[in-house]
């Protein structure tokens, strides 16, 4: 016991990522996830780092993208309709083969929307980042234990893979307390980063240069391939996921993050009703975990996507379903976390069509 | 027995660069390169290039660069200078970059006192697009957005960056210069080596405006563009030293 | 075993803290908790609640509809969830503040004038520590030595002031 402290997920995001070595943050203020910005703003002098409020959240992705190039381990935080914002440099940040954090604290949209707790980016953050031919790395924690420890994790997984890493939370996530250990994040062996632009002295002489700009089509398309391979080794070896009682599951719910848990509650519920229900929650939502839901289909009868959106993920558990069952969608949207009971009520509902 | 007068300064690539014909664009790179000789930190700095006719700056600096969105040159490098404080940072950008759409990265890095050097390459259009409207086109010039003239009452008011930047505590320096005469170069050259030992100094934010010529959009020879320059810019943007001193710092 | 808590009231009673309260202390004797503040303009000046979870099992939902305990410290958060506590349930209602009585009879209603105890006993600012004796003393839910210890723990050894106050006010709820 004595390892865990009480914390809000925002906070836990910013002290993993203290511990995590980064020492550079820029954010601008947005509801529900500035405690964020305010715990950087407490901790970094303390520990060497620098915490920068920007002009704009399109200031702050920028500053962040001159930080990665330059070699730093640095992050940025925002929600939502400031993640909007932020698209132009992602793209950039993508098209230059830069590693760092973005962390999104969903709220709900579109728009100004609203400030409670939404799964409503899941296309943005796993389609539609930026312009161009790009992925993100998407993590979704869905605790405030997972808050800190996918922080850590985002950042190794950036550098190894040289892209930009999002931490998909919510505003419950976000605004949360749970028990968080820290003393648990395994570290992997990362490259230096030569390819760095913080001076030629830094880096044997060579002159490097970043940049996303390609003007003969040949040279961009060869470019994008490249970074192609390289999403094709993030999806064979960095996917994430976690089953629950999917063994056996006529019916299988997919939901991630704070969902995943109302799902999890739901489950156990359903059992004790004699449905045999499961649950895969994805933990990586970009690889997505298709090859688990698409093996899943040759046993279970059908799938609901629960959400807390009007129903993005489940196009992605269409696809990996690919016809094979029917899948069912459930969510609330707005702001609205879906209760238990609901859950119960559709899936019961489903279960009885079977 | 020869010696060497005049030679390409190391901070410039051999490679040939891709603006136009009687652009000045090329003779203030080179006094940009000439300075980072002259400093002797070539090897220590960081340049940001922009989106708009120098957009391929990166491929003639022979130092690291970086190729920043359409007007965020000056929040990329205050992302490097914050986390590389010893390297010298630099930015290249034109007056659409830095005076339109980036103009809130261009303010802001200012009056935090960013310890950064800008050059601002002000032609009064945008060059890399084939002609529009800048921020900086003067009432009446006429462009492929302002086919009738430049109206107040229509498009606005062209903004002055040096004035407005000098009422700002994080600049150092402001200066507009122009490159339309041997006098004048020498003079751009003089300040913008001013903008980059600001920097060593840890001075603050300078920035070095400086009036340039597109004679492919303005439809003008070469020569008839300095004299437009002369005429037409130089008395709306007047030439001069709008701020020289220091970022305020902590308890002043 | 879980127990999901709600307490409610107005902002500046102290909801938060009794809420963090119970889920560190909860935390300290080995349980999974989990604390969920509303959040957003509402928590300046106006309303205030948050939700508790504490469990020997995986926490599920950090939320709930349906509290197995409530905590309300003015009118209209008595009006909004004492219709939601769970059968069986315990309702905990600050008497001074709410002159309602539950009508319902599948819960337990607990009504202790905790503001006006708090003034009598020159405890302003602490009805809302009171309310938290009465609650270990109506559930078990901790052990009160412990809830009391780890409390007083958690504040700073040079404010003698507010660890005795904190002390008087967990007494006179718990022996209320």
């Amino acid at each position: 016991m004595s390892n865990k402290v009480l914390m809000k997920g925002n906070e836990a995001i910013a002290e993993a990522a203290i511990k995590s070595g980064c020492l550079y943050f820029f954010g601008y203020p947005i509801t529900p996830q500035t405690e964020i910005s305010e715990y950087m703003a407490k901790r970094m002098p303390k520990v060497g780092g620098l915490c920068l409020q920007a002009e704009s959240e399109v200031a702050a992705i920028n500053m962040l993208m001159g930080a990665s190039a330059a070699g730093s381990r640095a992050m940025t935080s925002s929600s939502s309709p400031g993640i909007s914002l932020k698209s132009e440099g992602i793209s950039y940040i993508a098209g230059c083969d830069l590693p760092c954090l973005i962390v999104n604290v969903q709220r709900g949209g579109p728009g100004l929307g609203g400030i409670q707790p939404s799964q409503s980016d899941y296309y943005q953050a796993t389609r539609g980042v930026g312009h161009g031919d790009l992925r993100i790395l998407v993590l979704a924690p869905s605790s405030v234990q997972e808050m800190a420890s996918l922080t850590a994790e985002a950042f190794d997984l950036a550098d190894e893979y040289r892209m930009p890493a999002m931490l998909l939370a919510d505003g419950a996530l976000g605004q949360m307390m749970e028990p968080v250990d820290f003393s648990v994040f395994p570290k992997r062996e990362l490259a230096p980063k030569t390819w760095a632009t913080n001076g030629l002295k830094n880096h044997e002489g060579k002159k490097n240069i970043i940049n996303s700009l390609f003007i003969d089509p040949n040279e961009l398309e060869n470019s994008v391939i490249e970074r192609y391979k390289r999403y094709d080794i993030v999806e064979e070896k960095e996917v994430r996921y976690e089953e629950y009682l999917t063994d056996d599951a006529d019916i299988v719910l997919v939901a991630f993050g704070i969902t995943a848990r109302i799902c999890k509650s739901a489950v156990t519920e359903l059992r004790n009703q004699g449905i045999k229900a499961g649950l895969l929650r994805p933990v990586t939502l970009w690889p997505y975990p298709k090859k688990i839901i698409s093996k899943l289909a040759d046993h279970a009868k059908a799938f609901i996507s629960v959400e807390m959106s009007m129903g993005q993920m489940v196009d992605d558990v269409r696809l990996a379903v690919n016809g094979k069952r029917p899948v069912y969608f459930f969510g609330r949207t707005g702001g609205i976390i879906p209760s238990v009971e609901e859950v119960i009520c559709e899936t019961t509902k489903i279960s009885e069509t079977l | 027995m020869y010696k060497t007068v005049f030679e390409r300064p190391k901070a410039l690539t051999d490679v040939p660069l891709h603006y136009c014909p009687g652009c000045t664009h090329g003779i203030i790179h080179r006094l940009v390169a000439e300075t980072i000789d002259e400093l002797e930190i070539l090897d220590n700095t960081v340049g940001i290039a922009p989106v708009g006719c120098s957009v391929f700056a990166y491929n003639y600096f022979n130092c690291d660069m970086i190729e920043a969105a359409h007007g965020r040159a000056p929040a990329v490098a205050t992302g490097v200078k914050r986390t590389h404080p010893d390297n010298i940072v630099f930015t290249y950008q034109g007056d659409g970059d830095l005076a339109a759409i980036g103009t809130a990265e261009t303010v802001h890095s200012a009056t935090r006192g960013e310890n950064i050097t800008v050059i601002f390459i002000n032609n009064c259009i945008y060059g890399m697009t084939g002609g529009q409207m800048a921020p900086t086109t003067i009432p009446g010039q006429v462009t492929t957005t302002t086919p009738y003239g430049r109206f107040r009452s229509i498009q606005g008011n062209p903004i002055r960056v040096c004035e407005m930047l000098s009422t700002l505590d994080g600049v150092a320096l402001a200066a507009r210069v122009s490159v339309d005469t041997p006098a004048n170069i020498n003079n751009a050259k003089k300040m913008i080596k001013k903008a980059f030992q600001n920097q060593i100094d840890r001075k603050g934010f300078s920035i070095v405006e400086v009036l340039s010529t597109c004679p492919t959009n303005w439809g003008l020879s070469p020569s008839d563009a300095l004299q437009w320059l002369r005429d037409n810019m130089i008395p709306y943007y007047p030439l001069g030293t709008y701020k020289d001193g220091e970022a305020l710092k902590d308890g002043e | 075993m879980t127990t999901r808590i709600i307490f409610a009231g107005s902002g500046g009673q102290g909801i938060q803290f009794s809420g963090k309260q119970m889920a560190k202390t909860g935390m300290h004797v080995g349980m999974n908790v989990t604390f969920l503040p509303s959040y957003g303009p509402e928590m300046r000046g106006g309303t205030s609640n948050c939700t508790v979870v504490i469990s020997d099992e995986e926490i599920g939902s950090p939320s709930t509809n349906t509290p197995d305990l409530l905590v309300v410290m003015n009118k209209p958060s008595f009006d909004k969830f004492e219709p939601k506590v769970a059968p069986g349930g315990i309702i905990f209602c600050d008497s001074t503040l709410i002159d309602k009585k539950s009508e319902r009879t599948d819960i337990k209603a607990v009504y202790i004038p905790a503001t006006e105890l708090a003034s009598d006993n020159d405890l302003g600012g602490f009805a809302n520590v009171i309310i938290l004796g009465q609650i270990i003393k109506q559930t078990g839910i901790f052990d009160f030595e412990e809830f009391k210890e780890y409390l007083l723990s958690n504040i700073p050894a040079t404010k003698t002031a507010l660890i005795e106050k904190n002390e008087k006010a967990l007494l006179l709820g718990y022996g209320y």
